[in-house]
C-alpha cells in the first residue's frame, strides 16, 4: 500500500504519468514477492475490462457518479425514509475515497457491510445483494476502481435522526435483514438461469427497488419478492405476476432483452429511474448475460398472493365514462383508439403491466409530470410524454388512469381523485 | 472589437432542413461541424405535445414558429418605379425560425421537379421558339438524371407517402405519369384518402385527366428510416401547415435527423447566434468565417475553412449582399448577379359547397392528404398559342377544419354578423377546395437588392424586394383555373367560389412560403452565383443551399428539390471537394 501511495502522490497531476507510475510499480511488485496485495495496482488490461464490465452490471454509477465529470467520485444524495445518504467516493483518492483500501478491504464492504475503518455501512449500499458475488469479481472492481483517477471528494455523514445516526445500530439491522451468502449454481437449473440469478440477486440489484421494503428499509422476499417497490418516488413495478399486479407475465424474452438492451421493445419505453439503469448499466451486458437476465426474471415463480382486484370496472361507471373522454382527446393520438401504441415509440396501454400495477402511482405520475425516454443507438428520437399537471384537475387525472387500467382488457383498481391529489402534493 | 473562437472545419449558418442535412453529411465524413442558429432549440415532443400545439391564435395569428420581424424584415415594391415600404407583418409568405426552421411548419407535400424543368429556357426555346426579352430564366446546369438518387435519399429520409408513376421508365398505375423516371417506389404507401379528395379525383378522372395522391411527408404509416430514426402514423389532426407536429409524424430535421446528428461528437450547434455577415479573405478568392452576435450582444468571429449558408432564401441573399460578396444586380445594366432572378409561385382557388347531407369532416385532414392532377404542369402540355409558358398543378388537399383560418361561405355572403354566422353555419363541414399551384418565370424587373433607406436591428439595410407577377403567369394561372373550375363543375356541388389571381402582386394576403431565386445555380460563372454543386463560383469554400439557387420557379412545391440539391452538394464535398479543399468542383 505504501508503494502505491507513494506512486500516486508523485504523479498525481497527470493521469498519463500516473499509469506510466503504476506500471512501473507492478513490475516492481511482481518482481519483489508473491504477497496477496498482488492484485492491487494491477494494469492487466483484461482484469480492468472485467472490473468495468462488473461495475455497469452492477450499476455503480448511478448512485457514484453525481457529476459526469467526477466519474465514481461520490457524493450524490440519496434520498431514504430516514433521511438523506451521501455516496461513497469510489476513486483512489488516499483522503476522501479507496486509495488506502485493500482487496480484502473491498470485498469485506461488498461481502458484509463494513467499511475499512470497521463501521458499518448504511444498507442503501446494497451489500446484502452484494454479499452473493464472487471474491473474483470483487477484485475486478476494485482493481478498475484503483485504475480510475483519484478525485478529492469530501463525502458528508448522513443526516439521519438518532439513534440511526449511531452506525453501531446497524449490528441490530443486520441480525434482522442480513444474510452473509455466497453462491452455489442449482444443478437442477440451467446455466443461464443460474447466470441470470447471479445477476439479478447479486450486482444487478434488481430487487433493491422492483420489490417492497418491511419498515426497517429492508428488501421484503418470499412472496412479496418482486412484486413492485418504490424508487424515487416511481413505482418500479411487479416483475411477476401476484399481489402486484400482472408483472411481465406476457412478456417474451425477446421483450425484455430488447427493454433492457434498447430502452424500448414492442411494447413500452423505459422512463424515470428505469430509463438510467438501462443507459448506464443493462445495454451494457453481453448477449449472453441479457439472456440470462431475461431467463431468470421470466421465470420468478408466480407469487402465493392472490393478484388484487381483477375484474374489471365496468364502462358505465362515472369515473370510466369521463376517463373515455379524456383519453380520446388528450391520450389517443400518441397511444391509439385501443391503447395499442405505436411499437418504439408510444408505449401500448393494452395489456400493460404497469398500467395495471395495484399501486397506481407511477400511472398518476405518468400524467401529471410526463416523462423521457432514453434515446439509445437502435432508438435515438427521445420520445417524451407530456405532462398534464396544468390541464387536468385530481378528478380528471384520476378517471383517465381508472379508465386505461381498465379498457381495453385491462383491469385494475379504481385511482381516486384523493390519490391523485397526494401524489400531486407530493411531487 | 469581436471575440475571436478557434477555427472550424464547417460552420452553418441557419439550422433547418438543408442545414441539417449538410450537416449531417459532413459529420459522417468525420468533419467537425458547427451549426448556427439565430432562433431557439424546441423539443419536439414536449413543445409541440399534440395536447396543446393545436393552437391557431398563438400559431397561426401570432406567429409563434414564424421570424420576428422587429429584428429583420424586408421592404417591398412592385416595380422600380415606387419606393419600397418595409415589411412589418408577414403575409404573403411565413419563414420560420429555431432549430428546424421553416421545415417545421411545413405541409409536407414532396415533389421531384420535372426533367424539363431543369432546361427550361433551352427546352422551351426548342419548342415554342424565342422567349419575350424580360424573361431571364435559365437552365440549372444540373439535369433531373443527376439528382435523381437524391430525390430518392430525401423521400427515404422523410419516409414519404405516395404512389410512383414512373418506376425506371415504365408507367405505373395510379401515380403521376409525368414525373421523370425513379428508381425506387416511394417508401410509404399513399395516406387513407377522406370524402373531398375522393370527390376530386372522381371527377377529374370523369375528365380524362389521371389523378394520384400527393406525396405526402405526413406518415401513412409507422416509419423507421435509414439513419434509424422513427416516425409515427398521421392521426389526420389538421395542424400542419404553420404548426409543429409533436406526434412525430411530418417529417422535419428534427423528427428524421437531428436525433442522430445530435449524438455525434464532431457536431455542435448554437443557438441563439444572428449571423450579420459572412468574412472575406483580404484577396477576395475565399471566406474566412462567419461574424454573429450572441443575445447579450456580443459580437463573435467564429473562423471556418468552409461556410455552408443553409438560412431562408431571402437571407442567404441578404447575408451575401451585406457581406460584399458578389455584384449586387441592377436591372437597368443587367450587370451583377446577387439578388437576380428572384421569383415565386401563383396560386388560385375554387371551392365547391355542397348541401349539408354531404359530409366533408374537414377537421379530418394532414398537409399533404389529397389527389392532384399534373397535366397542366411544366410543360407536360402543348402551349402553342397559349401566349404563355410554365404551368402548375391542380389538386385538392384536406389539410383542415381550423375554426378561425378555414371559414369558406359562398359569393354574396356578408363578411359579419348574422348572415355571415348563418352561412357559417351552414357550410362548414360540407365545402370542398381545389387549388391550383403554378410556376413563376423569372425576369428583368423581379429582383432583390439592398433597400437604401431602411435599416434591421443591427443597423444593417434592409433588402428590398421587387416583384410583381406578370402577363405569363397571370395568363398561365387563369388558365389553370378555368380548368379547375372544369373539375369543380363535376364534382357536383350546389354552387361554387371562384378565387382567381389578379395582379399586382400583394404582400399581404398568405399565398405561399415559395420563394425563390437571387443566389441561382447555373452552368457558368457570367450567369450564375453557384455552380451545380451550390458552391460560389468566385469564392470556392464558400457553398448556398435552399430555393434562392432556383434560376425560376416550377410548378411544384420546392422541399424536395431544394433537399435533392442539397444532397447532391454534400456528395460533390465528400468525393471531390474535400481533395481539394478551396477548388472550384467546376471550372469556370
Amino acid at each position: 500500500m505504501r508503494y502505491l501511495s507513494l506512486a500516486q502522490s508523485l504523479t498525481r497531476s497527470s493521469r498519463r504519468i500516473r499509469i506510466a507510475g503504476l506500471v512501473a510499480l507492478s513490475a516492481c511488485l511482481f518482481a519483489a514477492a508473491t504477497h496477496p496485495a498482488l492484485a492491487q495496482g494491477t494494469n492487466d488490461w483484461s482484469e480492468l475490462q472485467r472490473g468495468l464490465y462488473l461495475s455497469r452490471v452492477g450499476d455503480c454509477a448511478a448512485c457514484h457518479t453525481a457529476d459526469p465529470e467526477k466519474p465514481m467520485a461520490g457524493k450524490y444524495a440519496l434520498d431514504t425514509p430516514f433521511g438523506t445518504i451521501w455516496t461513497a467516493n469510489l476513486t483512489p483518492d488516499e483522503e476522501t475515497g479507496l486509495g488506502e483500501w485493500s482487496a480484502d478491504d473491498f470485498w469485506r464492504a461488498m461481502n458484509e457491510g463494513i467499511r475499512r475503518d470497521g463501521a458499518h455501512l448504511y444498507p442503501a449500499f446494497p451489500y446484502t445483494h452484494f454479499t452473493l458475488i464472487s471474491r473474483a469479481d470483487s477484485d475486478a472492481i476494485y482493481a478498475y476502481l484503483q485504475s480510475l483517477e483519484p478525485i478529492s471528494q469530501d463525502v458528508m455523514e448522513p443526516d439521519f435522526p438518532f439513534p440511526l445516526n449511531i452506525r453501531f445500530v446497524l449490528n441490530g439491522w443486520n441480525l434482522i435483514n442480513f444474510e452473509d451468502r455466497s453462491f452455489t449454481p442449482d444443478p437442477e437449473r440451467s446455466a443461464a438461469w443460474n447466470r441470470g440469478y447471479y445477476i439479478a440477486e447479486g450486482l444487478g440489484h434488481c430487487s433493491m427497488c422492483h420489490s417492497p421494503k418491511n419498515f426497517t428499509g429492508a428488501v421484503k422476499d418470499g412472496d412479496a419478492a418482486y412484486s413492485g417497490g418504490m424508487a424515487e418516488g416511481w413505482l418500479a413495478p411487479a416483475l411477476r405476476p401476484g399481489s402486484g399486479g400482472p408483472g411481465l407475465s406476457d412478456w417474451s424474452k425477446d421483450d425484455l432483452m430488447a427493454f433492457l438492451r434498447h430502452g424500448r421493445n414492442s411494447r413500452t419505453a423505459a422512463f424515470g429511474p428505469m430509463a438510467e439503469v438501462i443507459d448506464k448499466s443493462t445495454r451494457h451486458l453481453t448477449d449472453s448475460d441479457l439472456d440470462a437476465l431475461a431467463t431468470y426474471i421470466l421465470d420468478l415463480p408466480e407469487s402465493g398472493e392472490a393478484p388484487a382486484d381483477s375484474e374489471a370496472i365496468d364502462t358505465d361507471d362515472p369515473a370510466m365514462q369521463t376517463g373515455a373522454l379524456v383519453y380520446a382527446t388528450q391520450c389517443s393520438a400518441c397511444h391509439g383508439p385501443d391503447g395499442e401504441g405505436i411499437p418504439g415509440q408510444f408505449a401500448r396501454l393494452k395489456g400493460s403491466s404497469l398500467t395495471q400495477s395495484s399501486d397506481p402511482t407511477t400511472v398518476v405520475r405518468l400524467v401529471l409530470e410526463g416523462v423521457r425516454s432514453v434515446p439509445t443507438e437502435k432508438y435515438p428520437t427521445p420520445h417524451a410524454m407530456p405532462a398534464f399537471d396544468w390541464k387536468l384537475n385530481d378528478a380528471e387525472v384520476a378517471a383517465v388512469a381508472t379508465y386505461v387500467r381498465n379498457a381495453f382488457g385491462n383491469s385494475a383498481p379504481a385511482v381516486t381523485a384523493d390519490a391523485v391529489a397526494e401524489i400531486r402534493e407530493a411531487q | 472589437m469581436a471575440r475571436k473562437l478557434p477555427k472550424r472545419e464547417v460552420v452553418i449558418v441557419g439550422f433547418g432542413w438543408t442545414g441539417a442535412i449538410m450537416a449531417e453529411q459532413l459529420t459522417a465524413e468525420g468533419l467537425d461541424v458547427l451549426a448556427l442558429e439565430r432562433g431557439v432549440w424546441r423539443n419536439t415532443s414536449t413543445d409541440y405535445a399534440v395536447t396543446n400545439a393545436q393552437d391557431e391564435v398563438r400559431y397561426r395569428f401570432r406567429h409563434d414558429l414564424f421570424e420576428q420581424l422587429s429584428r429583420e424584415t424586408m421592404t417591398f415594391r412592385n416595380s422600380s418605379d415606387q419606393t419600397a415600404l418595409p415589411m412589418r407583418m408577414l403575409g404573403s409568405f411565413l419563414p420560420g425560425t429555431n432549430v428546424g426552421g421553416s421545415g417545421v411548419h411545413w405541409n409536407g407535400i414532396t415533389w421531384r421537379f420535372l426533367p424539363s424543368d431543369f432546361v427550361a429556357r433551352s427546352h422551351n426555346e426548342e419548342r415554342y421558339g424565342p422567349l419575350p426579352e424580360d424573361m431571364t430564366i435559365q437552365d440549372w446546369g444540373v439535369s433531373y438524371e443527376e439528382l435523381e438518387p437524391h430525390y430518392t435519399t430525401f423521400e427515404e429520409l422523410c419516409g414519404i407517402s405516395g404512389k410512383a408513376g414512373n418506376l425506371n421508365g415504365r408507367l405505373q398505375q395510379g401515380g403521376n405519369p409525368f414525373e421523370g423516371p425513379r428508381s425506387k417506389e416511394y417508401p410509404n404507401p399513399p395516406m387513407d384518402m377522406v370524402l373531398a379528395p375522393k370527390l376530386f379525383a372522381e371527377a377529374a378522372s370523369g375528365l380524362g385527366y389521371k389523378p394520384f395522391p400527393f406525396p405526402s411527408a405526413n406518415m401513412s404509416r409507422a416509419y423507421t428510416n435509414p439513419l434509424g430514426v422513427s416516425l409515427a402514423p398521421c392521426t389526420y389532426c389538421g395542424f400542419c401547415e404553420k404548426f409543429a407536429c409533436g406526434n412525430y409524424s411530418k417529417a422535419s430535421a428534427p423528427t428524421t435527423i437531428l436525433p442522430v446528428l445530435m449524438r455525434r461528437q464532431n457536431f455542435e450547434l448554437q443557438t441563439q447566434a444572428m449571423v450579420l455577415r459572412v468574412l472575406k479573405a483580404a484577396d477576395g478568392k475565399s471566406v474566412t468565417g462567419v461574424e454573429y452576435i450572441t443575445p447579450e450582444g456580443e459580437i463573435i468571429e467564429q473562423p471556418a475553412d468552409m461556410v455552408i449558408l443553409s438560412t431562408y432564401i431571402n437571407h442567404n441573399v441578404h447575408l451575401l449582399m451585406v457581406s460584399g460578396i458578389g455584384q449586387i444586380y441592377d436591372p437597368r445594366s443587367q450587370q451583377g448577379l446577387v439578388g437576380k432572378n428572384y421569383a415565386y409561385q401563383i396560386t388560385s382557388g375554387v371551392t365547391v359547397f355542397y348541401d349539408e347531407e354531404t359530409h366533408i369532416n374537414p377537421f379530418i385532414g394532414a398537409g399533404a392528404l389529397g389527389m392532384v392532377i399534373d397535366e397542366f404542369n411544366g410543360d407536360n402540355f402543348d402551349h402553342s398559342g397559349l401566349g404563355f409558358i410554365g404551368g402548375g398543378f391542380i389538386g385538392q388537399t384536406q389539410t383542415n377544419g381550423r375554426p378561425v383560418e378555414s371559414l369558406a361561405v359562398p359569393d354574396g355572403t356578408p363578411k359579419f354578423g348574422a348572415g355571415w354566422k348563418k352561412a357559417m353555419r351552414e357550410n362548414y363541414g360540407h365545402s370542398v377546395g381545389i387549388g391550383t399551384h403554378g410556376a413563376v418565370m423569372s425576369y428583368r424587373g423581379n429582383y432583390l437588392d439592398l433597400d437604401p433607406t431602411y435599416k434591421d436591428a443591427y443597423g444593417r439595410p434592409l433588402m428590398r424586394m421587387t416583384f410583381d407577377f406578370t402577363e405569363n403567369e397571370l395568363r398561365m394561372s387563369d388558365y389553370l383555373t378555368d380548368r379547375a373550375v372544369e373539375i369543380a363543375e363535376a364534382m357536383g356541388g350546389r354552387e361554387m367560389t371562384v378565387s382567381r389571381r389578379k395582379g399586382p402582386y400583394s404582400i399581404v394576403p398568405y399565398q405561399t412560403t415559395h420563394n425563390t431565386g437571387g443566389h441561382i445555380m447555373g452552368a457558368s460563372p457570367a450567369d450564375s452565383v453557384t455552380n451545380k454543386y451550390l458552391q460560389h463560383w468566385q469564392m470556392p469554400n464558400l457553398f448556398l443551399t435552399g430555393a434562392g439557387a432556383f434560376p425560376q420557379n416550377p410548378g411544384y412545391n420546392p422541399t424536395g428539390t431544394v433537399a435533392a440539391l442539397a444532397y447532391h452538394s454534400a456528395a460533390a464535398i465528400r468525393r471531390s471537394y474535400l481533395r481539394a479543399p478551396g477548388q472550384p468542383m467546376v471550372q469556370a
